[in-house]
């Protein structure tokens, strides 16, 4: 069984930045190991030679060009913003 | 009188034209009906116009009307801007109903992980209705929607209209744009329609679909044909044993396919057994790796800094862990951490990056099989509609509801659910696949086929 | 600094594109708006909001490469490098990984004793992040109570270039980065001025005992706004290290950050949190296959590169010349003086002092009057040069009402004004007479006053002399 330690879910947790109380990491822990067990099934298959798929269809050099287009109005910027401070977004300090 | 449950997106049109009923009294037919299948989030209010009203799934984001995706964390979000898809249905005139349930960011098939509750099946409501679009699916069963666009990352749409019944078109990944929808999983997600018959799916697709200056995944797309041929002559279609044998097939849903197989024999199709030995065995693993691990770095941004819910924190990180631990729910943490940890250091060639090689080896075997048909067919689901709350409490028994319906998605490909009978008493789905850009394909035999099958769309309780 | 230990310096260069929009929308790129009036969904990283790159950057970062003879990527891949601050909307930025546009290129450093070749390792493009303001009652960050974020910055393009650990020494390390800031402004790419943070640059560096080819601990060295301060940084890293290892010490992997106007006090540091960034491809978008086409369009485009114009103008100037005429983007209109008929050395010295203090743009001006002007630099007074150099880039500029202004150089008219001055301080005359020769320079300079600038200082220095020994 791959399994997922204690450690581990808090690990990608953190950086998910996911707050988990301890209920939480004991579920998660096994259900997640659960979930890693089933998918764990790829490794079965020996693929060196298979290249990766990043994208179903085989396209390439999709751009726009280099011309200004309107930028939203501040009314439309600020409209969901949890806290606003003159036109800038106020958030807890980094 | 203007039958809800009956009337298509074709004829309502008609009788528009004809002006046998105004615009108001269509969108009112809708709009008045009881919401008690929960298919809606939010209501709108008749926008005026004469057009055929739709509903748009909740991920999908219209401006200025609610768009939460089914999460806590956007409940109190209101988008500035169009999706694609939006402003296209606004510039054919088509007029919003309003929302529909969809589980927390189109992760799950029953729509109990919405964050505002299940939607029922409306065949039966103490069964799910599928999902993630099962709201979409419920509506335009319970004659609350003519029809609806839905959006489809590993069956979401297909799945629900199977368990419906009635039809939904999962399109060629890179037909129609993604602009403005609430992202899962950008290299899986497509927006489709639902309705309730082919020509009205085949229609709706043909507003929606083709390349998007904003989306840059879209290409151009070939016309699409209104399909009217009743018969199935020179189609050759695969039956691959794998999709049609595989464990947990309920027998009912065995038998009803079956029949669907031999009567579109009887329309002149070549029928023969296909194989697609891998994808059906590896898929849902494949998908459940490269659906996280998109998933973990899309759903980053919902950090409370710039809109949705914000709690309390210290400091910014602490914040961003508040808010996402109070605005998320159980399925979106999962996938989040089981992609997080796919693609983290250490674990991205064991885990994402073989799923990405798996990916490749599903497309390859699905081409095979095309070489010699031009279409393949199987049950959508394993099975019939389930009760609400059977499966709630087993995350990994809930991932393989998608068994059939994820591999061609791996693959980009598109698929039509028909309803092709009852089990149960409950609506029996057909999974038609073709190639890249085969929608018109899947349009002529879904109809031909919908046509001798003459499945009764309404539901029998409502009937 | 010590024989036995050989400093390691690596460079990594940011480099913000001048194009009109950002590097995914179409949001206009560039100061002056207010804050958060240059954003839309895309920047502000909405629900549902898709990258769109810009063709323009792609083909600069191409170009670039092209300059720095990398190798052009027959497919480019952007990455998403995933992590939350404030300054990142999407919780991931958009970058390149191990599928960059440009690789494996270099760039030829010329020095005094011959090029220096550096490694490019790779050049890829990028999206930059926000602006930060953190706001606090004393204004320090560390007691920061909330942070407030300007998205216009957020999605402009950069080019980030990373080189080799190929550089030893401070100065080649100084001359590299000058170097390639005056190749992106010479290809048009980029501003590149460091106090605007339109380039910016981070130095790896660590040291080994010579020859040992090893690898040691690193630290980084970030936030150095100038290229003195970083040759400065570099040089008191090294020597820091080196003291370290020598008192048997082990050097511990930290980032350095300097504070910009603070160049003397040391560097915060910091320990590098191990980071995680979960690299992958963007799903949102598809490959970059630059067609030869482009390329061979792009690369026809690039002139004479500024440090093969360093080693040619070497042949004829000193190196240091060479070098301060190309790098300050001047050596085109030296070229253009001395084919106008100025003399080579003295057309050097006027650029790189008197004119490079004029602050006029090179490009703007009429070399064939500036050459005039230059030829008779020693008959004008300097205040009159000083003006013509300062009015060299305007239209309709002529060296003719300059040249008019010619020194006054007649003994006839200079020696009453020299005696005037000389009679008004007696005392100084006197001392002058007893031996204290610096005085001449006060009386030359009371003189020059006196005419306004407009004595020939050679003539008045021998008058002045002549007429204080009373011959």
């Amino acid at each position: 069984m791959a399994g997922i330690s204690k450690d581990e879910v808090l690990h990608v947790a953190r950086l998910a930045r996911l707050e988990l109380s301890e209920d939480e990491v004991a579920r998660f822990q096994e259900q997640l190991s659960a979930i890693l067990d089933a998918v764990s099934k790829v490794s079965e298959l020996d693929l060196a030679d298979v290249p990766p798929t990043a994208h179903p269809l085989e396209i390439e050099n999709a751009w726009a060009e280099d011309e200004p287009r309107p930028c939203l109005s501040l009314d439309d910027v600020f409209a969901n913003a949890p806290e606003r401070d003159d036109d800038y977004f106020r958030m807890p300090p980094a | 009188m203007i039958d809800a449950l009956r009337l298509t997106a074709e004829e309502a049109k008609k009788l528009l034209d004809a002006r046998e009923i105004s615009g108001a009294e269509l969108f009112a037919a809708y709009a008045e009906r009881d919401d008690d299948l929960h298919a809606f989030l939010y209501r709108c209010d008749d926008p005026g116009g004469d057009g055929i009203p739709i509903a748009l799934k909740d991920v999908i984001g219209t401006k200025g009307v609610p768009t939460t995706a089914g999460s806590k964390i956007l409940e109190s979000y209101l988008p500035v801007y169009d999706a694609t898809v939006a402003a296209n249905c606004k510039r054919h005139g088509l007029r919003l109903l309003g929302k529909t349930n969809t589980d927390e960011f189109a992760m799950g098939s029953s729509t109990e992980n919405s964050a505002f509750g299940p939607s029922r099946n409306p065949w039966d409501p103490a069964r799910v209705p599928g999902g993630s679009g099962g709201g979409s699916a419920a509506a335009v069963s319970g004659g609350l929607a003519p029809w609806a666009l839905g959006s489809d990352t590993g069956g979401s749409i297909k799945q629900p209209s199977a368990l419906c019944g009635n039809v939904g078109l999962r399109p060629t990944y890179g037909t129609v744009s993604r602009f403005g929808v609430v992202a899962f999983a950008s290299s899986l997600d497509q927006v489709g329609p639902v309705a309730k018959n082919v020509r009205d799916c085949a229609y709706l697709y043909s507003i929606i679909a083709g390349r998007d200056a904003n989306d840059t995944t879209t290409v151009e797309v070939p016309e699409v044909e209104l399909p009217t041929a009743q018969d199935l002559k020179g189609m050759r279609i695969g039956v691959p044993t794998e999709m049609n044998e595989a464990d947990g097939i309920e027998p009912g849903v065995s038998a009803a396919v079956r029949k669907a197989i031999e009567l579109a024999e009887s329309l002149g199709a070549e029928v023969g057994e296909c194989s697609l030995p891998r994808s059906v065995d590896y898929g849902v693993a494949c998908y459940y790796l490269v659906a996280p691990a998109e998933a973990s770095s899309n759903l980053a941004r919902y950090d409370g800094a710039r809109y949705g819910l914000r709690s309390d924190g210290d400091d910014f990180r602490e914040m961003v862990m508040a808010t996402r631990h109070d605005g998320l729910g159980d399925e979106p943490k999962r996938r989040i951490m089981i992609g997080t940890y796919a693609l983290s250091s250490g674990y991205y060639d064991a885990y994402y990056g073989k799923a990405q090689r798996v990916r490749t080896m599903i497309r390859r075997e699905h081409a095979e099989v095309f070489e010699k048909f031009d279409l393949i067919v199987s049950p959508t689901s394993p099975t019939v509609a389930f009760a609400i709350g059977e499966k709630a409490g087993n995350p990994l028994a809930m991932y393989l509801n998608d068994l059939l319906t994820i591999p061609s998605c791996m693959a980009g490909l598109p698929g039509l659910n028909i309803p092709c009978g009852l089990s149960e008493g409950l609506p029996v789905g057909l999974q038609l696949i073709g190639p890249q850009f085969a929608e018109n394909t899947l349009f002529r035999a879904g109809h031909a086929l919908e046509q001798a099958l003459g499945f009764d769309v309404v539901p029998e309780r409502l009937r | 600094m010590s024989e036995t230990w050989e400093p390691v310096i690596g460079l990594e260069i940011h480099v913000q594109l001048k194009t009109e929009t950002k590097m995914f929308c179409r949001c206009r790129n560039g100061f002056g708006g207010g804050p958060n009036t240059q954003t839309c969904p895309v920047c502000l990283a909405f629900p549902g909001a898709l990258p769109v790159p810009n063709r323009r950057a792609i083909e600069e970062a191409i170009k670039l490469g092209l300059a720095l003879d990398c190798t052009i990527a027959a497919r480019a891949v952007f990455h998403r490098k995933n992590y939350f601050y404030p300054d990142n909307p999407k919780a991931y930025q958009i970058s390149q990984y191990d599928e960059p546009l440009c690789s494996n290129g270099r760039l030829a450093v010329p020095t005094a004793d011959g090029d220096v070749t550096i490694g490019i390792t790779r050049a890829h493009l990028e999206e930059d992040a926000a602006k930060n303001v953190h706001v606090a009652a004393s204004g320090r960050l560390h007691g920061a109570t909330a942070t407030l974020v300007d998205f216009n910055r957020c999605g402009t393009p950069l080019i980030e270039i990373v080189t080799e650990p190929d550089i030893h020494d401070a100065d080649t390390a100084k001359r590299f980065l000058q170097l390639l800031r005056q190749t992106v402004v010479e290809l048009d790419l980029s501003d590149a001025e460091l106090e605007k943070g339109s380039m910016r640059f981070d130095v790896n560096v660590s040291v080994r005992p010579a020859g040992s080819g090893e690898l040691r601990t690193r630290t980084e060295l970030k936030n150095m706004n100038s290229f003195n301060f970083a040759a400065k940084g570099i040089e008191r890293e090294i020597a820091r290290q080196i003291g370290i290892y020598e008192a048997g010490g082990e050097v511990q992997q930290e980032t350095l950050h300097f504070v910009p106007g603070e160049e003397d006090s040391p560097p915060i540091r910091s320990k590098e949190e191990a980071q995680d960034y979960r690299y992958f491809p963007e799903p949102d978008l598809v490959p970059v296959h630059p067609p030869a086409a482009l390329v061979e369009r792009l690369r026809a485009e690039i002139g004479e590169l500024p440090g093969a114009r360093i080693g040619r103008i070497a042949d004829t100037l000193s190196f240091y010349d060479a070098d301060v005429l190309v790098t300050g983007g001047l050596d085109r209109l030296w070229s253009a003086l001395v084919g106008a008929g100025a003399d080579a050395k003295e057309a050097a010295n006027v650029l790189s002092n008197q004119f490079v203090a004029a602050g006029v743009d090179p490009g703007t001006v009429n070399a064939a009057e500036l050459a005039k002007l230059v030829a008779a630099r020693a008959e004008i007074p300097r205040a009159a040069f000083d003006e013509a150099l300062s009015k060299a880039g305007d239209a309709g500029f002529a060296a003719g009402p300059y040249l008019e202004q010619k020194l006054v150089a007649d003994a006839g008219e200079l020696d009453p004004v020299i005696e005037r001055v000389i009679a008004a301080s007696p005392g100084q005359a006197e001392q002058f007479r007893s031996g204290k020769e610096g005085l001449l320079g006060f009386f030359v300079g009371q003189v020059m006053k006196e005419t306004g600038g407009k004595a020939d200082p050679r003539i008045v220095n021998e008058r002045v002399r002549a007429k204080l020994s009373g011959t």
